[in-house]
């Protein structure tokens, strides 16, 4: 299992990278070997206002249905399309070509609270 | 006597070969059985176009031996054993008395006076007792012996080529749904042209310590032809998308053969009395309340079991397992529906009435035939 140490973590396996005013969100490794098979992902249109903690779509697997949630406060600014015309890229590739959605953060220059460092997450999934 | 559900789940004698291939392990019915060793629609996928190598030794096994073995069965299930040829099998069931279904099973005859019963991991033990019960009184014995067999599936359309090359026995001389006790790979074991996946393929019998060297010998022999492991998680779609029904989510107690649409498992003409056969009289005789029906999705999002089925905004049903198919490419599902739903939908599919009731939002779903997939002749 990858923990890159550069990303942050939320309790609920997604993960989130900033850059200044903007986050990359997406699922973990963690997430998507528990999951198996990602077959649908639903995300937040553009112009969409996230608050974190709170589920913003869905991540539909072979064998279950799990919600989705926005680790940040913001504006969805972008979501990844490849994902929607091939699902098994979240599978594939996480970190990389399989992120999901981009948020406008609302409160730009600061890091958002409340989210776990590579190692604090390692630790959570050691222990399920 | 054993645990029926021990809290540690009990391994088969290839638990060490699927830690050993990366498997992602999960408890089902009291076993540790591999979920998927990669990713379960490739696994899905292989299975269709080549073949796939399954542990199913989670599946009880209970012989009924004996003088009367024939006839106790005959009493005991809801199908004629009795009539079946040595070396040939039986898809069949075992009803409680009111004819709700205890499990679904596969009875081979092995010899005039022995019988193989292959019941549900979750039911072996509930199978055993009912057998013991109804067979009290007569020359025949009643054995768990799941602990003493391991079995392996080859399922798929490259399955016969590459067991024929491992085996003395003929496999153009192995009928669907017969038996044969043979050597595969040196090893003894009995031979049936069963599976669970819609596919032609083999079912391996065999003992415990010879399941490994088997397993082997299997991979070896099918690497060349795209055969892989397959886990839990292939063997559900597969059999979902055959329509074939599993016990506890198109089968159960609340539920008989004729509300599963199988009620030509139930051999009322049979001499003789049976359990449940007053019930099921009763039942063949009833308009159906319910019926078994496929449906597809249109959307991506996939009705899960439990999940309600509208027939225009209202609910009409219930759906008893769904899954995204990997050869449809769309969302699968049987459900049971109120018959009259069912029957008004006419020949469009019921276009634009059904949908599926999920988390809320109201998906457009198809009424459809019958296997979702039939492998091509």
């Amino acid at each position: 299992m990858t923990v890159p140490d550069e990303l942050r973590y939320t309790q609920e396996h997604e993960w989130v990278a900033i850059d200044g005013a903007a986050a990359t969100i997406g699922i973990t490794d963690h997430a998507q070997q528990a999951l198996g098979d990602v077959v649908f992902v639903s995300v937040p249109a553009p112009g969409t206002k996230v608050t974190a903690g709170e589920p913003c779509g869905e991540v539909e697997s072979t064998k279950s249905v799990s919600d989705l949630y926005s680790p940040v406060d913001g504006e969805v600014t972008e979501v990844n399309g490849e994902v929607d015309e091939n699902p098994g890229v979240v599978n594939a590739d996480p970190y990389g070509s399989g992120w999901l959605f981009k948020v406008a953060l609302a409160a730009s220059g600061e890091m958002p609270s409340g989210l776990l460092s590579a190692a604090d997450y390692e630790e959570l999934t050691k222990e399920t | 006597m054993t645990d029926p559900q021990p809290s540690q789940p009990r391994p088969t004698p290839l638990t060490a070969v699927h830690e050993r291939l990366g498997a992602k392990l999960t408890g089902f019915a009291g076993w540790l059985m591999p979920l998927r060793y990669g990713s379960e629609t490739a696994e899905h996928l292989a299975v269709r176009t080549a073949a796939g190598l399954f542990d199913l030794s989670h599946m009880g096994e209970i012989t009924v031996a004996g003088p009367d073995a024939a006839a106790a069965l005959d009493y005991a299930l809801v199908g004629q054993p009795s009539a079946l040829a040595p070396g040939r099998a039986r898809y069949t069931m075992i009803c409680a008395p009111d004819g709700g279904i205890i499990d679904d099973l596969i009875v081979y005859r092995l010899a005039a006076e022995d019988f193989l019963v292959v019941a549900n991991a979750s039911n072996t033990s509930a199978v055993y007792q009912a057998l013991g019960e109804r067979i009290t009184g007569r020359d025949a014995d009643v054995t768990d012996r799941t602990s003493d067999y391991a079995l392996i599936a080859i399922q798929g359309p490259r399955a016969a080529a590459i067991l024929a090359p491992l085996t003395s026995a003929n496999l153009q001389q192995v009928r669907y749904y017969a038996s044969y006790p043979t050597t595969v790979a040196g090893r003894e074991i009995l031979l049936a042209r069963t599976g669970y996946t819609g596919e032609d393929g083999f079912e391996l019998f065999s003992r415990p310590e010879d399941a490994e060297p088997l397993w082997d010998a299997l991979t070896a022999a099918g690497a060349a032809d795209g055969l892989i492991p397959a886990g839990l998680a292939a063997r559900d779609t597969l059999r979902l998308e055959a329509a074939m029904p599993l016990y506890g989510n198109e089968l159960g107690p609340d539920i008989t053969p004729y509300d599963a649409g199988l009620g030509r498992v139930v051999k009322l003409d049979k001499p003789g009395d049976f359990v449940g056969r007053e019930a099921l009289a009763r039942r063949a005789q009833a308009a159906p309340e319910r019926v078994l029906v496929g449906l597809t999705g249109r959307s991506r999002r996939v009705p899960r079991h439990g999940y309600d089925v509208l027939s225009d905004g209202s609910r009409c049903g219930t759906v008893t397992s769904g899954a995204p198919s990997p050869t449809l490419g769309k969302p699968i599902a049987m459900a049971y529906v109120e018959a009259g739903v069912a029957e008004t939908a006419g020949p469009d599919g019921g276009a634009g009435q059904f949908a599926f009731d999920i988390r809320g939002s109201a998906e457009p779903a198809d009424l459809v035939q019958l296997p979702f997939y039939r492998r091509p002749a």
